[in-house]
């Protein structure tokens, strides 16, 4: 069985995003970037399926500008076999992303197809079911436990509440939570074996496929910080001011 | 045109996102009908029908939607979403799950987690863990939203919908539901807590977790939370995590246990009208959140709060 994975490149969890002065933007320059989270253990899931004979093949796939080739590499190094990148200069919204995954899909015929759950830059939450939509797969979202047999999937999800398993048939779409995995750290020798495996760039403008953006951003603020109050001596204090100043309880 | 709001339930119960996002698609200033799709819901759509502002009620009952699955859930709203310039979902994870599957079936953006509506089709929504307002423009025929609950009041009881039954789609046996380990409590939901009590790994064990803050939320009627390093030291189950990517709380009161405030978890939570921070880490980064702050041992501070609430 083939595994696809989806990665995206967006800016490091450490960092402190800022808004552009004329609320157009997020400051970009100088900022390190690295894998999505989510993504990363969407990655390490495809390669210990792999590890356990459960899949022959995993190939990375990314969509955006040039410089996602440093993340294929990344996924490279993890243990992908080969990568694909989708490049423009265009912005991707998710349903241009999913379409785009179509395409591979259609071409590549795997047997599953893992995402991060959401990309922490614009936090949409939303390729995988999209993707799932267009293939007319089915779907398991927030998964902390896969478990393939038989031509199906068993998936432990996340819900609200606690934890819901749902058996689906393959092909179809996962998509990674926090609790899947722990992503491996990648080794020197790894990064240098992933500099000799073969990734191909497609321009996506090339295709046919509507990319265009259908959300246009007005503008961009940073929301209204919250200050320090003030620090108490005592729990009877702290009763007091919850009770007769804030009036909460 | 009207607006559609798709509700969440367990096919006994409604459950309350459903109500704040009625409120917000009232807000959009047009007719607003609810559908429902389960199996032996009818006790549901009579509560839905009660909802104030909505105007009908459509049910489709079928065993094949008693899982609550997407995939048979999209393809029944997209045979029924004629008529509709707006689909609403609570951003719970039933409704992330279901919206961006709809979107993409009726070939249109979908809009995540909006916390403001500024026009029929401009909305605000957060980024990078609520870093960022950012306020869209879309410019799809047919809006498929979900909404961040917290952001909207819950909608009154009072309205008199008319209740109709849709037609079920066809099963497309592509998912089943095995079964659900959901926690059981008496306590409220996060979601919905007028009170919450959240614990950090500052209490050292799950023991510590039970012995030293159930008493304190027994005390204020309030629901347990927990910081991601209680939850993966195992002191209690993932679904009392309040995070950025997950359970996103807003309760009146909010009181942080031996947590240290992490980014994701202060995303998590920062829109608490009042938080309480005790930890004692003088520096933790909670505090520069709290509008309370107590320094000292939890294992002491903790017990006469208990006692001086009585």
């Amino acid at each position: 069985m083939k595994i696809l994975v989806a990665v995206k490149r967006v800016i490091d969890f450490n960092v402190k995003v800022r808004v552009k002065l004329d609320g157009t933007g997020i400051e970009t320059a100088n900022v390190k970037m690295s894998m999505n989270p989510f993504d990363e253990i969407a990655m390490e899931e495809a390669v210990r399926l792999k590890e356990a004979g459960v899949a022959t093949e995993v190939v990375a796939v990314s969509c955006g500008v040039s410089a996602c080739q440093e993340t294929l590499r990344t996924a490279l190094a993890m243990g992908a076999d080969r990568a694909i990148l989708f490049e423009t200069d265009v912005e991707l919204q998710p349903l241009a992303v999913a379409k785009l995954l179509k395409l591979v899909c259609d071409k590549e015929a795997p047997g599953l197809v893992i995402c991060g759950k959401q990309a922490i830059d614009d936090d949409a939450n939303q390729v995988g079911q999209m993707l799932a939509a267009l293939m007319g797969w089915p779907q398991a979202t927030f998964a902390s436990k896969i478990t393939i047999g038989n031509g199906r999937a068993t998936v432990i999800r996340e819900i609200d509440g606690g934890l819901e398993t749902i058996e689906i048939s393959l092909p179809a779409v996962i998509t990674s939570d926090l609790r899947l995995n722990e992503p491996r750290y990648v080794s020197l020798p790894n990064i240098m074996k992933a500099r000799k495996k073969t990734l191909e760039i497609v321009r996506a403008e090339t295709l046919d496929v509507d990319i265009v953006p259908r959300l246009r951003t007005v503008r961009l603020a940073e929301p209204p910080k919250r200050q320090a109050g003030i620090k108490l001596a005592t729990a009877a204090e702290l009763v007091d001011k919850l009770r007769n100043v804030a009036r909460v309880i | 045109m009207a607006i559609l709001v798709i509700g969440e339930h367990d096919n006994a119960v409604l459950r309350s996102a459903t109500l704040n996002t009625v409120t917000a698609a009232v807000a959009l200033g047009q007719d607003v009908d609810l559908l429902l799709a389960g199996s032996g819901c009818s006790n549901v759509a009579e509560a839905a029908a009660k909802i104030q502002g909505v105007a009908k009620v459509r049910v489709a009952d079928a065993a094949h939607y008693a899982g609550n699955g997407a995939e048979n859930l999209a393809a029944l709203i997209l045979d029924n979403a004629a008529g509709y310039s707006h689909i609403l979902l609570p951003a719970t994870t039933w409704g992330k799950n279901l919206a961006p599957r709809l979107a993409a079936l009726l070939d249109v953006a979908q809009i995540s987690e909006i916390v403001g509506i500024e026009g029929p089709d401009t909305f605000v929504r957060p980024l990078f863990a609520g870093s960022v307002l950012s306020t869209v423009k879309s410019s799809d025929a047919i809006k498929v939203i979900t909404v961040r609950t917290t952001a909207f009041e819950a909608a009154a009881d009072g309205g008199s919908a008319t209740v109709e039954s849709l037609a079920p789609g066809r099963d497309l046996s592509l998912s089943r539901l095995v079964g659900r380990e959901l926690t059981k409590s008496a306590r409220p939901e996060l979601a919905a807590a007028r009170v919450i009590v959240s614990g950090g790994r500052g209490l050292g064990s799950g023991e510590h977790y039970r012995t030293l803050l159930e008493p304190l939320a027994d005390q204020l009627g309030a629901a347990l939370g927990a910081s991601r390093a209680a939850v993966d030291a195992g002191f209690v189950p993932n679904d009392y995590q309040v995070k950025q990517t997950g359970k996103i709380v807003a309760p009146q009161l909010y009181i942080a246990v031996g947590i240290s405030g992490a980014i994701q978890h202060l995303a998590g939570m920062k829109d608490s009208k009042v938080i309480t921070a005790i930890n004692k880490d003088e520096e933790a980064p909670i505090f520069q959140v709290a509008d309370y702050g107590l320094v000292g041992d939890l294992f002491q501070v903790v017990p006469e709060l208990v006692a001086a609430l009585r």
